[in-house]
């Protein structure tokens, strides 16, 4: 088994968000003290300021900004509420307790603050992120969780009560959900030489039941849909801190094309963030060649499937050779196919055949 | 079998028509007869220039069986001009005979009302009205009377004399009807709240059947000034009025007899017209022959010479009474009133004033109506009223009315004949040149209310907007001390005052 590094990251960043919260109350503070309206500029998420990177390899925000001021009767309200958010995260990350979205809605009305709803809430926690640089899972506020991660990786717990406590992720048999305490536990060691992360509940089963940790050295990822972005942030971490290549196994229609891809870019909505991104995390499977190859039991595209195609076709993100192609092959076989579909074959057929050959051809 | 025909008087002809005067049930006669006495007592009052004092009192005679139709006592005090003595029986016992057939703004003008009332009260009580008045002579003259309804004639059966030791002047009249109070009180009760509008110079008082007391009280003694009496005017005459100057004319031509009898036509006029008319200015009118009448009222509306009617003869109430009257009322957040110039239709002046209300008493989602003419409250048949097209016509979101808003409009047309479509006095008929003034003078109060409104919607952004500050700096300044670190909360008094000084610098 490797030793890899021990270094707490995450104590680090916890640092490191008490003091962008506390720069910005002290901002706020300061302007007051010399006697100016309160206000602060933070880049501007609008659509004409978001643009994909060729270089980060994800979208990022332009240079336009947006300023709020406590002086504009329309600004106020939603600043208010902004550093009432900062000291609320502020005091969660310093108690290391987490919340939720819907916690955040409900607490600022304690305050005297209603939100009009629980979108305009959301929209207050983006703003933070976006002032302080910092993905709200950073804050310690966490959307609903259901991925899970199974294998070889032992991690320990900096959440209070189990700090220092250490895990071996294969302790339980249906993988270990992707909560705070796991998303703010740092890695101690991983015998793993890759990360599998797969779209569907029931192959992430098949896959530990089939010991496929084991026979490919791998740690098993359940994205569960459209990875949330702990999730993606925690395989970034797996892939930087613990230098482990990442496969992704999608369905094979545009949907499970573009879970592997935002695992890979980032979505437009994160624009503001970093370290959400897998930029060589590689998409495995199932392409729309595999389609044709294996000779899957498939579905016809439907038009919304076909809609979504031609949007991709023009996204900046899917530019890479293999993505134009199997956009094109999708458009032109126009099937689609599930993980299950594999089942044709016998139920162990996609762990000894075709996973291996997929590896293989990607690695 | 030999047809009979026979004549019948005025007051027989009433009498089998009373519907025709308002007299058409119990509820509607009770508040008929008591609007027709406080019309009557009012017109008295202005003919006086005093200040009206009206003492109005219905009682109940004694407690009806279920099925049976109450008898009241209406008795009704003002302190008016008086009647002299010998018109007393005819003023009260003989119907179309009145002091008002003259070309000038009255209440009443057909001599009818009052005498309907007591007919009214005759025929269903069979008991005398009781009259007493005095035009501040040494005497008060007290009679008893019934109509004699076949001969419209007066029956006196009692009279008397008194001395007049406080020199008291005025009229009271009593006399006992079949009504239903309680189904016409609301009428009775807003007819004289909108009495009380439109005369703000009067004191009302009102003891109803239940001893209830209802007391308006005037808030000014200045009153409008009382009308001039004028002669018809040429667009408003027609044969028969011709023939009648004709008969009592002592001008021996043409010319003085146009100058003389005709409103606002003089000796350039007259003329003009004659020569317009092809007809002699020497000639005697005495002499014109049937078909030469006809002609000259034909020439007279063709001729476009004749001045418009001066309003002299009319007496609108003016802006400052209305306005008194409408906050004395409604005690308004806001009213706007305003006075049209004197127009004319087919040769009668009339005169149109509006008002707008917003706010007080005045009912949400009602959009009440309160039409006036010759300060007469009108409450029957809205619907049918020219005022009340002309405000649905009217787009009001233009000025910034909405359906919920607490808001009345006050019409109030005065003329030396309004164009009443029924003798009831109930709603004015669709004149277009009535109809143009309400419409201008109904835009005029809109445009005010509409700058109201504004200024209101301006003033309350401002308070709301200095509410948000108060609100949100402080918390500002507390999280972000929070945040900070920081012991002490900056003082963010100064901001404060700064938004409050922008503010009214903004005013």
């Amino acid at each position: 088994m490797k030793k890899k590094k021990n270094e707490s990251s995450v104590t680090e960043k916890r640092k490191k968000v008490l003091a962008g919260l506390e720069n910005f109350g002290m901002k706020l503070y300061d302007q007051m003290e010399e006697g100016v309206f309160p206000w602060i500029k933070m880049p501007s998420r609008s659509i004409e300021n978001i643009f994909y990177s060729q270089e980060v390899r994800q979208y990022i925000l332009g240079d336009k900004t947006v300023r709020r001021t406590s002086r504009n009767i329309r600004h106020i309200r939603p600043l208010t509420r902004l550093v009432w958010a900062a000291r609320f995260v502020h005091e969660l990350t310093q108690h290391r307790k987490t919340s939720t979205l819907r916690d955040v809605y409900y607490s600022a009305q304690a305050y005297d603050m209603t939100f009009k709803d629980q979108p305009e809430s959301n929209n207050i926690i983006t703003d933070l992120e976006t002032v302080v640089g910092l993905s709200r899972e950073d804050f310690n506020v966490f959307p609903e969780e259901r991925s899970a991660i199974f294998g070889d990786l032992t991690i320990e717990y900096t959440v209070p009560g189990y700090e220092g406590r250490q895990l071996n992720l294969t302790s339980h048999p249906d993988g270990m959900m992707i909560g705070p305490a796991l998303t703010s536990a740092n890695f101690v060691k991983t015998g793993a030489d890759m990360v599998i992360a797969i779209e569907k509940g029931g192959l992430f089963t098949r896959f530990i039941e089939e010991a496929v940790h084991k026979k490919f050295n791998a740690l098993l990822v359940l994205t569960a849909g459209q990875a949330p972005r702990a999730t993606r942030h925690f395989i970034h971490r797996l892939n930087k801190e613990l230098d482990l290549p990442v496969h992704i196994f999608t369905d094979g229609d545009p949907w499970g094309m573009h879970i592997a891809m935002v695992i890979i870019s980032g979505s437009a909505n994160a624009a503001h963030l970093r370290e959400l991104t897998t930029p060589d995390a590689t998409w495995s499977g199932m392409w729309a060649t595999d389609i044709v190859d294996y000779k899957l039991p498939s579905d016809p595209l439907t038009n919304i499937d076909i809609k979504r195609l031609h949007e991709l076709q023009r996204d900046p993100r899917y530019k890479g050779k293999l993505w134009q192609r199997e956009v094109k092959k999708f458009l032109k076989i126009k099937k689609k196919a599930e993980q299950e579909a594999f089942s044709r074959y016998g139920l162990t057929y996609i762990v000894d055949e075709y996973l291996p050959a997929k590896l293989e051809e990607t690695s | 079998m030999a047809q009979t025909f026979e004549e019948i008087s005025a007051a027989d002809f009433f009498y089998r028509n009373r519907d025709i005067a308002g007299f058409t049930n119990p509820a509607r006669a009770v508040f008929s007869s008591m609007r027709e006495l406080v019309e009557n007592a009012l017109d008295a009052s202005d003919l006086y220039s005093v200040s009206p004092d009206i003492y109005i009192r219905l009682s109940q005679e004694d407690e009806a069986e279920p099925d049976e139709i109450a008898v009241y006592t209406l008795r009704i005090e003002d302190n008016g001009s008086g009647i002299p003595p010998r018109h007393i029986p005819s003023a009260f016992g003989q119907v179309l005979f009145g002091s008002k057939y003259k070309l000038k703004q009255a209440r009443g003008t057909f001599g009818l009302g009052g005498t309907m009332a007591i007919l009214y009260g005759q025929i269903t009580t069979h008991k005398p009205v009781y009259v007493a008045s005095s035009t501040g002579t040494s005497k008060i003259y007290k009679y008893k009377l019934m109509i004699d309804i076949q001969r419209n004639r007066p029956l006196i059966l009692d009279r008397k004399i008194q001395i007049n030791k406080d020199k008291w002047r005025g009229t009271i009249v009593e006399f006992c009807l079949e009504g239903d109070y309680f189904r016409a009180m609301p009428k009775i009760l807003e007819y004289l709240k909108q009495t009380a509008l439109v005369t703000p110079y009067a004191n009302i008082t009102f003891i109803d059947p239940k001893g209830r007391l209802y007391k308006f009280t005037r808030v000014t003694t200045k009153m409008p000034p009382p009308p001039k009496e004028t002669l018809p005017h040429p667009y408003g005459v027609d044969v028969e009025t011709i023939q009648r100057l004709i008969r009592i004319t002592p001008c021996r031509n043409m010319l003085d007899f146009m100058k003389t009898h005709f409103h606002r036509v003089g000796e350039n006029i007259a003329h003009h017209f004659l020569e317009f008319a092809g007809i002699s200015e020497r000639k005697n009118p005495k002499k014109l022959k049937p078909h030469e009448i006809v002609r000259l009222v034909r020439m007279i509306k063709r001729f476009k010479g004749f001045l418009p009617p001066d309003a002299s003869c009319l007496s609108p109430l003016g802006e400052e009474l209305l306005k008194a009257g409408i906050l004395k009322e409604l005690k308004p957040e806001f009213t706007a009133v305003f006075q049209r110039k004197p127009s004319t239709y087919s040769g009668h002046p009339f005169i149109v004033e509006t008002a707008i209300v917003y706010g007080g008493d005045v009912p949400k989602d009602d959009f009440p109506v309160y039409r006036f003419a010759n300060r007469i409250p009108l409450l029957y048949d809205e619907a049918s009223d020219v005022s009340v097209k002309v405000i649905r016509s009217i787009n009001w979101r233009r000025y910034k009315v909405l359906p919920d808003m607490p808001i009345a409009i006050l019409v109030h047309v005065c003329s030396t004949k309004v164009p009443y479509k029924t003798v009831g006095k109930e709603f004015i008929a669709d004149r277009p040149e009535v109809k143009r003034e309400i419409l201008n003078g109904i835009r005029e109060v809109a445009r005010q209310l509409q700058r109201f409104l504004t200024k209101r919607e301006h003033v309350e952004k401002e308070r709301r907007r200095l509410s948000v500050f108060s609100k949100y700096l402080p918390k500002i300044a507390r999280f972000s001390t929070e945040l900070a670190g920081k012991e002490k909360t900056p003082d963010i008094k100064k901001l404060l005052r700064t938004v409050r000084k922008l503010e009214e610098e903004k005013k």
